[in-house]
């Protein structure tokens, strides 16, 4: 009798135990890998990451998965792109949690695109106009500056959900921001020789990059957002490339991309498929991800 | 002013620093300070910016565009119709072994309004949301309007609890809280219109809980009023209920389920059927007594790196199980009217698979089954009623194809070789579903 009841409170007691253990660090859901890999570099080992999204999945398109209704109802912070990205599957996930502390408002909910200015917002409202956002082109995460505005909104909202620690926060950050910084200066430096570059995209994707690096977009395949080229649209692409060429086509690693290599062939512009995101679930960096995106961007133009 | 000040005191510093140094002849040193002190004012400046006031943003926490329209509630109107063809006259349907009701019948052939919605959404403030869906159909030439869903939702109980209340469809089936523009195919599988007269909905109370583990799991429970169909009649109080456990996960990043089982009770309910004429008066089966319903269900999807909308395959499974214990009368019959004891037990399944080819081109395939066994003191009764079999499993086979242009635009060919009643019936269905306005999330 006595053992039962001592194996009882010992069993009680590590659940106790569990449950402080689990209060020792912040549950993080990101909603894309390029957040994940942000709050990595902020938070260190206080927080648990978890990325919603792989950077070979598009993130307007996810399901609304039992998993990720349970990775969000343990999360103290959800960390999203906004801007309607997430529009298909996030109000979902947020209403099914039964997590008070990341519905929109909380500290617990956090959006990106609400700390940087917007491109491509548009005047017109109409669904003939594709897959449009009303609050503007949601891939802020394609220029590192943006990445530095947010890290500093970040860093406050970690503080204030974790505020025992504010210091270990703010240290953090200080040594992000000067690294970033100098990786910055580095990415410029290298990328002097693209710059200005004659360019044609798939998608809207990469907005933000070529505003950052100041390329100059000469087409884009998909003839509104979200919306396949036809073989119409295609071949009017091809003859107006005729007529102004370009260095290279970029393209993103999720897409399809066959009317992207037929167009390549047809114009013989060089492809570049540049990764959507940072691999964060194989242990990729911010600062590798763009470094990365330098040497593709870098390769046509060698 | 700020930061021009800052540039004319770096100059000096930076001067007064050669000054010092100079003796020391470091270059590299003082390049290193140059950079360090750009460093720090590159830093200020985007602090600078980052402390920009955004004019719209009403608290610390809250976005800029919060809802769709801004205050008004999302809306999404689905506009759904159809062009049926049927070998056999569809006012023939029957299902040997289940009496009919709720709107288990086909639709008239020829062209006809379906389905159409009007769905209102959105958060009503920080602890609410609230959903309202209008339903129109036509039947016999009238334009009937149904209030399907108007219930509210709790965000802010926390510990993973959500309270639903109002008019909701239950979550006694995977498919039974899906919107029928969502279904896979035009019409509904043989056991939810032969039990539930579709889909069962009901006034009442939903409480749940996910659990605070990485396998999904949730558990719930619903009390109803008991007056929609297959329950019935005035009740007190509680006059149905639901309890219900789910299950899911991934299994990697390509693969994912869930699965289900619920369990569905309602006593001393006035159940009535679709009436049947018989000759001038329609006689209408009524049940009183107590009903008790298992469902199981298993789903699982699979698309290639997680990439739904490119490609996708997913198998969907569903298994109810009902007794009903009670007495059978035929309103409007006799003098005197026909009674009988009914002791019954209905059962059905369903399995579909679909499959997502190309990015605006999916087919799915799906097979029916039901069978019965249902005694009663008057087979004469049972019989009137619909409820004999006399051997008769009904089952059906179902093809589609669907062309998807786009998230909101829909057009699908279907086809079943129906084996429901004794003469087995080809059915093609040619069907559009167009959503317009807010984009709507849609569940697992």
């Amino acid at each position: 009798m006595l053992s039962r009841s001592a194996s009882f409170f010992g069993f009680v007691s590590l659940l106790w135990a569990y449950a402080g253990m689990a209060q020792a660090t912040l549950d993080v859901f990101a909603c894309e890998p390029e957040w994940a890999a942000l709050a990595k570099e902020l938070g260190g080992d206080r927080l648990e990451i978890y990325s919603a999204t792989t950077a070979s999945q598009d993130p307007h398109h996810i399901q609304a998965r039992p998993s990720l209704i349970a990775k969000a109802r343990k999360a103290d912070l959800v960390i999203c792109t906004g801007a309607e990205l997430e529009v298909g599957w996030l109000p979902l996930l947020l209403r099914r949690s039964g997590n008070a502390g990341i519905q929109p408002g909380q500290p617990g909910h956090f959006l990106a695109a609400d700390y940087v200015d917007m491109l491509e917002v548009p005047d017109k409202l109409d669904r003939r106009l594709g897959d449009i956002h009303v609050s503007g082109n949601p891939h802020v995460h394609t220029d590192p500056r943006n990445i530095l505005r947010i890290a500093g909104q970040l860093t406050k909202r970690l503080q204030a959900l974790d505020p025992d620690h504010a210091d270990h926060y703010q240290q953090r950050h200080r040594d992000f921001e000067s690294a970033w910084q100098r990786a910055m200066r580095n990415w410029n430096e290298r990328a002097t020789g693209v710059k200005g570059a004659r360019i044609v995209v798939h998608h809207h994707f990469w907005s933000y990059l070529i505003d950052w690096l100041d390329l100059s977009k000469v087409a884009t395949l998909e003839p509104v957002p979200g919306v396949s080229p036809s073989s119409r649209h295609l071949a009017q692409l091809k003859q107006s490339l005729q007529q102004q060429s370009a260095v290279m086509i970029v393209d993103t690693g999720y897409m399809n991309d066959r009317p992207v290599r037929w167009l390549s062939e047809q114009a013989g512009i060089p492809i570049v498929t540049l990764p959507a995101s940072v691999d964060f679930q194989n242990g990729e960096s911010l600062y590798q991800w763009f470094d990365k995106l330098v040497d593709l961007l870098l390769e046509p133009v060698k | 002013m700020y930061i021009t000040s800052l540039k004319a005191a770096l100059a000096c510093a930076v001067s007064m620093n050669v000054a010092i140094a100079y003796g020391a002849t470091d270059i590299d040193e003082l390049n290193n300070k140059l950079e360090e002190y750009e460093q720090r004012i590159e830093s200020l400046e985007s602090k600078q910016a980052e402390d920009r006031p955004y004019g719209s943003r009403t608290s610390e926490y809250s976005s800029r565009k919060t809802t769709n329209n801004l205050f008004n509630p999302a809306i999404s109107v689905i506009i759904d119709g159809v062009y049926a063809s049927y070998k056999n006259n569809p006012e023939d349907y029957q299902l040997p072994g289940f009496a009919l009701g709720g709107e288990a019948e086909l639709s008239p052939e020829g062209f006809s309004l379906g389905h159409s919605e009007i769905i209102f959404s959105n958060n009503i403030d920080d602890k609410f949301y609230g959903q309202f869906t209008l339903a129109f159909a036509e039947h016999d030439n009238e334009l009937e309007v149904e209030l399907e869903e108007a219930f509210f939702e709790t965000l802010s109980l926390g510990g993973g609890f959500t309270i639903r209340g109002g008019r909701f469809y239950s979550a006694l089936g995977y498919l039974n809280q899906i919107h029928e523009h969502a279904w896979d195919f035009k019409d509904s599988p043989l056991v939810y219109r032969a039990l539930f007269g579709n889909q069962y909905f009901d006034d009442g109370l939903r409480l749940s809980v996910i659990m605070p583990t990485d396998l999904f799991l949730e558990f719930g429970a619903e009390a109803f009023s008991g007056s929609k169909y297959p329950a019935g009649g005035e009740h007190d109080g509680v006059g149905s209920w639901v309890v219900y456990a789910n299950i899911g996960g991934d299994i990697g990043v390509s693969h994912s389920w869930q699965a289900g089982m619920s369990y569905w009770a309602a006593d001393k309910i006035e159940r009535e059927y679709g009436g049947h004429s018989h000759g001038g008066t329609a006689e209408t089966p009524l049940f009183e007594g107590d009903s008790k319903t298992i469902g199981l269900n298993a789903i699982y999807k699979w698309a290639p790196a997680g990439n739904y909308r490119e490609r996708n395959v997913k198998l969907q499974f569903e298994y109810f199980d009902r007794e009903d214990e009670g007495n059978l009368t035929l309103l409007n019959s006799g003098p005197p009217e026909e009674t009988s004891t009914l002791d019954s037990r209905q059962d059905g399944w369903y399995a579909q698979a679909t499959w997502k080819f190309a990015r605006s081109w999916r087919t799915g395939i799906r097979y029916d089954r039901l069978d019965s066994d249902n005694n009663g003191s008057d087979i004469g009764v049972l019989d009137e009623a619909g409820l004999v079999s006399n051997g008769h499993t009904p089952k059906r086979a179902s093809v589609m194809a669907e062309w998807v242009p786009s998230e909101y635009s829909r057009i699908r060919l279907q086809y079943n070789r129906d084996d429901s009643y004794q003469v087995s019936d080809d059915q093609v269905y040619l069907q559009y579903t167009f959503s317009i306005g807010s984009h709507g999330a849609h569940a697992f």
